[in-house]
């Protein structure tokens, strides 16, 4: 179990050196885009492009471009923006991680625990009224675009609603740190999580029931109720419990991709200056060390959101323990 | 109730399921009895409704389309429409199941000790700790050579034997005085099946409880039955003591089924003899006898009246003159008796 473990580990350093690369090739050595010109500015003069070239250690082989900048990303971690000069891309990103794990991490939470419920209801209430509800009303939030949906929800509590007892106690859009202000925090993210996890709930309670009603027809269903242990003990300690690996997978792949800039969108609209929303500024202005790091980041979680699915999956579903 | 009541009766029992194409009737009204400490064998091909009759026992048709009625009275008590939780206090404690896949009847995320004491404690009052020892003491009971280290396998890390007999252990758990086994054998490999079938023998004794063995295998039944049923077509067309059905088989049907089996002295023939025609579908019966239209002695009258069990102690629907029927018995086991 442990080697299993190391392995894994092996592998995502691995992983992660590949995706370095690739992004640096994309970034620096595709033909065109030549990252000195946009340092130098526009309309630079031929000798300052060279002397921007040779500062940057542009005019180099590759391997040693590469080498170079990785230094500076993450050991001397002095690598400037293009666009905003001064501004070092590292702490930048760090900066942004608070706002974005908070955000994705209490969507999460609202996530699992609805999508649990809904899922393990409809599917314990298979055909009946509860669940063709459920169901419709999860396919609408799965349907409904987050970013209307949180503009509707900042139209309601932050101007139509605000002065009215329901919502006077929402803060202004932005980010509250949890180390200064515990209780802002929370309020001024309780909107996003809800607006974030709306989609989910209603797609993980989807997966919960479809995989909970294949279980259930299962023979060691059969079995169980044969034992004489009662449903809910049947549906909760055999079912549901079978039926996780799915929900597991999901999980970690939506909380990686979401962690690592995904939840752009949700972001924008509720001003949250979280990784996303750097991404999509430094898209935007094509600030090439940003994008590295912000996109070597991405990977990264993705990278560590696979693994911890992977080290879920050992304890939850023995099977997988002699793999690897 | 007193100590020579059965300790099962079934009485027309009838299961139906609503389907596309009508109603299908898996089990047509069967009546038996099981007395204490009786080993039953029933026989039959598949889609005779064996298995259909064991899980109506057992409660356990749970599909919104299905249609049980009849009676099952268990211990004088009627299981037919009881409440969940009355049944839940029976099955696992006084009845309890033995599945036909041993690969598939347990749940693959727990611990076989795990499932065991989920078992008895559902049923008893007693720690977790009690519960776990209990497991072990019985995995040992069933043969299994170390049952420290199994009760904290999980069910992946055992071969399909094992698994057969920890599912066993597991029925066992509560000393059942009924215990319903659905193909216990049929999954697994010949020398497995052979122990199998000893410790089935063998829990009458120990545990002295009740065996209703469904199989479709002729060569089981001889090993451990004290009496055979033989059902076709969601029906019991034979009913008798071991020996008698096998030393004298009274239904046409038996007979098909004996002459299938090679015989193991002799010339080996060049074909193996098989009973001409397919099963009925259940969802559109003949109206007469359901083997009539494979039946070499079929007559007018077999397709037109449906035929009633008769006799005493070994009874058989069949529409011929049991004289005639006689006759043919000895000829027809013929090849049978010479391998047991």
């Amino acid at each position: 179990m442990v080697a299993a473990l190391g392995f894994r580990l092996g592998q995502m350093v691995l992983v992660m050196f590949g995706i370095s690369v690739v992004a640096f090739l994309i970034f620096f050595a595709t033909p065109g885009a030549d990252p000195s010109a946009r340092i130098a500015g526009r309309n630079a003069s031929q000798e300052t492009l060279i002397q921007v070239r040779h500062d940057f250690g542009l005019d180099r082989p590759l391997p040693v471009q590469y080498g170079l900048m990785m230094n500076r990303l993450f050991v001397s971690r002095d690598l400037t923006s293009f666009v905003n000069r001064g501004q070092r891309v590292i702490p930048t990103v760090i900066s942004a991680i608070p706002v974005t794990l908070s955000l994705v991490g209490g969507a999460a939470v609202l996530w699992v625990l609805g999508g649990l419920i809904v899922g393990v209801i409809a599917g314990a209430t298979r055909g009946t009224f509860v669940d063709r509800a459920l169901m419709i009303l999860s396919l609408v939030g799965v349907s409904i675009p987050v970013f209307w949906l949180g503009e509707v929800a900042n139209l309601l509590t932050q101007s139509r609603w605000h002065d009215s007892w329901l919502f006077s106690w929402v803060p202004p859009l932005g980010y509250i740190p949890l180390t200064e202000n515990p209780w802002g925090w929370f309020k001024a993210l309780v909107i996003p999580w809800f607006t974030l996890a709306t989609l989910y709930v209603g797609l993980y309670g989807r997966v919960l029931r479809a995989s909970l009603i294949e279980m259930m027809q299962e023979d060691f269903i059969r079995t169980a109720r044969a034992k004489g242990i009662g449903e809910r003990r049947v549906l909760l300690h055999h079912g549901l419990r079978t039926s996780l690996v799915a929900f597991v997978t999901m999980f970690g792949l939506d909380f990686g991709a979401l962690v690592g800039g995904g939840a752009l969108l949700t972001e924008v609209v509720f001003g949250l200056q979280g990784v996303g929303k750097l991404t999509y500024e430094a898209l935007q202005t094509l600030d090439l060390p940003m994008i590295l790091a912000t996109v070597i980041y991405a990977a990264f979680f993705v990278v560590m959101a696979n693994f911890i699915v992977d080290v879920v999956f050992v304890i939850i579903d023995p099977r997988a323990r002699n793999v690897g | 109730m007193s100590a020579d009541a059965p300790l099962l009766v079934v009485k027309d029992l009838t299961v139906s399921f609503r389907s596309d194409e009508g109603l299908v009737r898996a089990v047509g009204g069967v009546s038996f009895a099981v007395e204490q400490r009786e080993i039953i064998g029933v026989v039959g091909e598949s889609g005779s409704g064996k298995s259909q009759t064991l899980l109506a026992i057992m409660g356990l048709i749970d599909s919104p389309n299905a249609i049980v009625s009849g009676s099952i009275r268990f211990m004088g008590q009627e299981l037919i429409g009881l409440s969940r939780r009355a049944l839940d206090a029976i099955r696992g404690r006084q009845i309890a199941m033995i599945f036909q896949d041993p690969m598939s009847a347990l749940t693959p995320v727990h611990t076989i000790g795990n499932q065991i004491g989920e078992q008895v404690r559902a049923h008893e009052k007693v720690s977790a700790k009690a519960a776990r020892a209990r497991a072990v003491q019985l995995l040992d009971a069933v043969g299994i050579a170390n049952p420290d280290r199994v009760v904290d396998s999980y069910p992946h890390q055992l071969s399909g034997g094992m698994r057969q007999r920890a599912v066993i252990a597991m029925a066992l758990s509560c000393n059942p005085a009924l215990l319903v086994a659905d193909e216990p054998t049929t999954a697994l490999d010949v020398t497995v099946q052979a122990q199998i079938l000893e410790l089935i023998g063998r829990l009458r004794d120990q545990f002295g409880s009740a065996v209703i063995l469904v199989t479709h295998d002729l060569g089981v039944v001889a090993e451990v039955a004290d009496r055979v049923l033989v059902m076709y077509g969601g029906r019991f067309v034979e009913e008798g003591g071991k020996s008698s059905v096998f030393r004298a088989p009274l239904h046409p049907y038996t007979w098909g089924l004996f002459g299938s089996i090679p015989p193991m002295e002799g010339p080996r023939p060049a074909r193996l003899a098989a009973i001409p025609g397919i099963p009925p579908s259940l969802s559109n019966l003949p109206k007469g006898c359901a083997f009539g239209p494979r039946c070499a002695f079929r007559h007018d009258a077999c397709l037109v009246q449906l035929p009633i069990m008769q006799g005493e102690s070994h009874r058989a629907a069949c529409v011929l003159p049991e004289a005639t029927r006689r006759q043919f018995a000895v000829q027809k086991a013929g090849g049978v008796e010479m391998q047991r």
